[in-house]
């Protein structure tokens, strides 16, 4: 029997995994993707450095290899079921039945699906993209940037909050990073188009982190981002395919109409599906908002209701990179403080 | 009352004690939702009687919740009922709801525009 | 002397009539000059016939309420059956017997105390009005049943009664075992009396009868007589007279007014809130019972209707689609709306100074005026696909509300503000017939709903875009390839049970895709709870009923859920991951 299993092998998972090694414990992966890496796949930069997000992804293939962690990678979990002697039974999608001590959920999240939001014409008209779709965009980016209807765009509008903090959607909660990604990707936009208008509508700007608030600054100083305080409402499509975008500059108190080239939902982060299948399988907890629900928000944030079931990163809820990361050394701790006491 | 030939400029400072609260008391009691507005301006953007006239729904439910009611009646009186800003408010709020309640209030309370 | 026993009855009787007549001339002459004009024109026509008809199945037989719930219309129909037979066969026995019909009222009432000698045909009467006896008696043990358990009915609730109500419902349920009591008596003294009576007869001559104690059981008789009668004009028991008045008014083609009136009250007075309405409801899902059309009604008797239950109702039409009484619930609301509301209208004065836009210059009248309704502009998939098979099909049209269009009226209607409505209708309807096309076509089913009703267009046809594509289709306009996807419909509740659309949307699924019955469709499809009949319903509790109204829809796990309304697509869309489509973006999708 291993001691610790762990499901997903995304930045919260092999980060899981080196910690857990460095304690002295087995450990193996199991990825329903080709590779590893999770999202960070897709991303071209992250928040606030601008740092490639490649560069992080090396980091742990290497660390990977140096390892020689055990992945199963292309392998997809069935069921997760808890046995009278508190060892756990893993079904997958291989023939393999795993066993092991102690499970680590680190499955992560989901975007957003911006069709949902029929109004902002995301999958309707041409020029809507999203958060995700621009960062695969930027990585593939070969010569100038033009928009799905190849025009050099001149005005770009970021949409906060699609899909997060909305009843409509039916997430409550704030994804948290999709501002600061936002004003990462309008800086980036600013350098790619410099002649180009770029505007945020926002609702509230939540720059919690270090270094967000100063990136904010930075992009209405020296890129002339503009920020718009209101709440996007509808889109329309012009015969030439730019966009007419409706919006109530609220400070201003009066309605407000922009025509842009691109438009650009943040889109938010969502519980994975995954997470209701723990629930089906061994009777996992998960908190209104669908994430998997900690045992202690404050100092038991990498416990599940199920003993011996630990969590880390976004699969309890939207999470950076570096509070992924963080997330994912304290679980080796607190899975080796169980081990210790049930031996 | 006298005139006496000429007027005193109103204090734009909002008094939080002389607030006139009988109609967003009224609004808030029969409508708890009303409470979750956080002014982002959805509502007025996708507003059908916003796009004919210079209609505000939350500029207006600002303004009846600082009780500054001298133009509710013009305003609301503009409001066609249609259900948009329902379907795009991100805290669920009961619009048509509201809307109705500020039409009651203002009948219930006898409050008329100021000419 | 001791038939002073038939007092009670009788001033009973008289009491009833004299408050029938004044009850029923009131109502009568209050309704309007038209109304009351149509009255008479229809009254020695087919009309009245089958008002007669009409009122035998449903007063009587209580056919609608059978159809619904057996057990309940079984024992509304022994009541109302049985007492009707018994009296008719009463008369029958004392004709038989005196060789006339005109005998005092009592005479075949108590038919039993005052003849007890033989004559041709007596045995048969005896166990006919037994056997009738005993029919009724077995709808009492059930109404019985009803009041301690009612879920043996299969009803989650049953209404509560006034004290007026209680008299009239202790004194029905006293009155058949009394005349049971009182017959058999008579039967252990003298010997008549059919099966049922002459039985228990045998058992009181065992226990000892006396003629003083059958004189007690005749008075109580007559009195639980009495007291119903009286009891009865204002009791809910009045709906059992005021529904044959009302079907009689309906069969003179009187319909019911915007504004509450004569005709309304008799509606109102006409339910027997037998509880249809309470089951069909879907608000129990949210755990709200207290706002349904049967307690509206009695609010409305009462003058006690408050706002939040009056507001708190999807008027989706569920419950006027099950009334066996078929009153019409969905108006009925609405004209309390419109006078709760009706100090408060609008003016829209606004709509007078808009600028006034330029006319199109067109080569030639278009084919379809076309008015997407607020809600579309919210749902482009919808808006898009409409107008790219208008443009494949070839179609010219006139895009009505393209830029800036009115309201169409119908969300003021629904929350009662009829006025304000009228305002709206106004300025559309002189946009719509300028426009000179032949055709209003509509996407969203409230619009549709307010253009059949209230717009009066003339020789304009409205079509939804469901029914036009299919004629589009059919004339090979457009031609449709067929997938194998399956797919489950929606029936929006303005477009179904409001406008009676049920098929040509099928049709057209039928040619796009593999089209799935559900368990609760057409007439009885559930609402999706995005309703803007409802003004005071929490997100919250919408969402409640959307989840169980989606349960019934995605049984099947089909792999797309069509409905043919913005609105009901924007309320599903918001919590499933299966796709939700609305007819117009399916028929685009199939033409590529």
């Amino acid at each position: 029997m291993i001691d610790v299993l762990i499901i997903g092998g995304g930045i919260a998972g092999i980060e899981t995994a080196c910690s857990l090694q460095d304690l002295g414990y087995e450990t193996i992966i199991v990825e329903k993707e080709k590779t590893i890496g999770g999202h960070l796949n897709d991303w071209d930069t992250l928040f606030p450095t601008h740092r490639s997000a490649s560069e992080v992804l090396a980091h742990y293939t290497d660390e990977t290899r140096r390892r020689a962690l055990t992945i199963y990678l292309n392998t997809n979990v069935i069921s997760v079921k808890k046995q009278d002697d508190g060892s756990f039974e893993v079904h997958t999608s291989r023939d393999v039945v795993f066993r092991s001590k102690t499970v680590v959920l680190a499955s992560g999240y989901r975007l957003f699906n911006a069709e949902k939001k029929e109004e902002y014409g995301y999958g309707i008209y041409d020029n809507v993209i999203t958060s995700a779709d621009l960062e695969k965009k930027l990585k593939q980016l070969n010569g100038e940037f033009k928009t799905p209807t190849d025009k050099v765009p001149e005005k770009i509008a970021f949409i906060h909050c699609v899909g997060s903090r909305d009843e409509k959607s039916g997430n409550h909660y704030c994804s948290k990073l999709c501002c600061v990604t936002a004003v990462k990707q309008a800086i980036h936009m600013k350098q790619l188009c410099p002649n180009a208008n770029v505007f945020c509508c926002y609702m509230d700007l939540r720059m919690y982190g270090p270094g967000f608030e100063e990136m904010y600054r930075e992009a209405q100083e020296k890129y002339h981002v503009q920020f718009i305080r209101g709440r996007l409402s509808e889109v329309g499509e012009n015969a030439n395919g730019t966009l007419q975008l409706k919006v109530e500059d609220t400070l201003a108190a009066r309605p407000c109409k922009i025509q842009v080239d691109l438009l650009v939902l943040m889109v938010g982060m969502e519980a994975d599906k995954s997470t209701e299948l723990f629930q089906q399988s061994c009777g996992l907890q998960c908190a209104p908002n669908r994430f998997v629900k900690p045992k202690d928000h404050h100092i038991g944030s990498n416990l599940t209701n199920i003993d011996g079931f630990f969590t880390a990163g976004a699969c309890i809820g939207p999470m950076s990179v570096f509070d992924t990361v963080n997330h994912a050394k304290a679980v080796a701790f607190s899975v080796r403080d169980y081990l210790n006491a049930t031996k | 009352m006298r005139n006496f030939g000429f007027t005193t400029t109103k204090s734009r400072t909002i008094e939080y004690e002389k607030i006139d609260k009988r109609l967003i008391g009224y609004i808030l009691e029969n409508e708890p939702s009303f409470n979750a507005c956080l002014s982002c301006g959805s509502c007025t953007a996708i507003c059908s009687a916003g796009n004919l006239t210079s209609f505000n729904i939350r500029k207006l439910s600002l303004q009846i919740r600082l009780g500054d009611l001298e133009k509710t009646h013009e305003e609301i009186d503009k409001c066609m009922l249609c259900g948009k800003c329902l379907l795009e408010c991100p805290r669920g709020i009961n619009t048509r709801n509201v809307i109705m309640l500020i039409k009651k209030g203002l009948t219930i309370f006898e409050i008329k525009d100021k000419a | 002397m001791e038939t002073y026993f038939i007092l009670p009855f009788t001033l009973g009787m008289i009491f009833l009539f004299i408050v029938l007549f004044i009850k029923y001339g009131l109502w009568i002459t209050k309704l309007s000059h038209i109304d009351k004009l149509r009255i008479v024109q229809s009254f020695f026509t087919r009309r009245t016939w089958d008002a007669i008809k009409e009122s035998f199945m449903e007063g009587l037989v209580h056919r609608n309420m059978y159809k619904r719930n057996p057990l309940l219309g079984y024992m509304h129909m022994c009541f109302a059956m049985g007492w009707f037979l018994l009296i008719v066969f009463g008369h029958v026995e004392s004709y038989m017997y005196y060789g006339t019909l005109a005998k005092a009222p009592w005479y075949p009432i108590f038919f039993q105390y005052y003849v007890h000698d033989w004559f041709p045909g007596e045995r048969f009467m005896a166990n006919l009005m037994d056997f009738l006896l005993l029919y009724i008696l077995s709808g009492v043990l059930l109404a019985y049943f009803k009041r301690i358990n009612s879920k043996i009915f299969g009803i989650k609730k049953t209404t509560k009664l006034k004290p007026l109500d209680r008299v009239a419902l202790i004194s029905l349920w006293f009155i058949f075992p009394l005349r049971l009591l009182a017959e058999s008596a008579t039967a252990a003294l003298y010997g008549n009396g059919g099966f049922l009576t002459n039985t228990v007869g045998h058992f009181f001559t065992w226990i000892g009868v006396t003629p003083t104690m059958e004189s007690a059981l005749w008075w109580a008789y007559s009195l639980s007589l009495g007291f119903f009668f009286v009891g009865l004009p204002f009791s809910r028991y009045m709906h059992i007279l005021t529904e044959i008045l009302f079907i009689f008014l309906r069969h003179y083609g009187i319909k019911l007014k915007k504004q509450f009136n004569s005709y309304s009250r008799i509606q109102v007075y006409s339910c027997s809130r037998c509880g249809v309405c309470i089951d069909v409801c879907q608000m129990h899902v949210a755990n709200i019972s207290n706002n349904q059309s049967v307690y509206i009604l009695k609010n409305i008797r009462d003058q006690n209707l408050t706002d939040r239950k009056l507001y708190n109702c999807l008027l989706c039409g569920r419950c006027e689609q099950a009334c066996p009484v078929r009153i019409n619930l969905n108006d009925l609301r609405i004209s309390q709306r419109i006078r709760a509301t009706k100090e408060y209208n609008s003016d829209y004065a606004f709509l007078q100074t808009l600028p006034v836009e330029p006319p199109q210059v067109v080569d030639k009248t278009p084919e379809v005026i076309y008015f997407a309704g607020c809600m579309t502009h919210i749902t482009p998939g919808i808006k898009k696909s409409v107008l790219k098979v208008l443009d494949k099909a070839g179609v010219s049209y006139q895009f009505m509300d393209k830029e800036k269009g009115a309201c169409c009226g119908r969300p003021l209607m629904l929350a009662g503000q009829y006025e304000a409505a009228q305002k709206l209708i106004a300025y559309n309807r002189e946009k719509i017939l300028d426009s000179k096309a032949p055709i209003l076509l509509v996407s969203c089913p409230i619009c549709y709903k307010v253009f059949r009703d209230d717009y009066e267009l003339g020789q304009i046809t409205i079509k939804h875009h469901s029914e036009y594509f299919l004629e589009l289709a059919k004339q090979g306009k457009i031609s449709l390839n067929k997938s194998d996807k399956s797919i489950v419909y929606h029936d929006p509740c303005e477009l179904g049970r409001g406008c009676g659309v049920y098929e040509p949307p099928r049709d057209l699924l039928r040619m796009t895709g593999n089209l799935q019955t559900s368990q609760q469709e057409k007439v009885n499809s559930l609402c999706c709870s995005g309703s803007l009949g409802d003004m005071s319903l929490s997100m919250a509790d919408r969402n409640v009923i959307k989840g169980e109204t989606l349960k019934v829809l995605l049984k099947s796990n089909p792999d797309v859920l069509a409905t043919a309304c913005p609105l009901c697509k924007k309320t599903f869309v918001k919590g499933v991951d299966v796709q939700v489509k609305d007819i117009a973006e399916i028929v685009a999708e199939a033409m590529e």
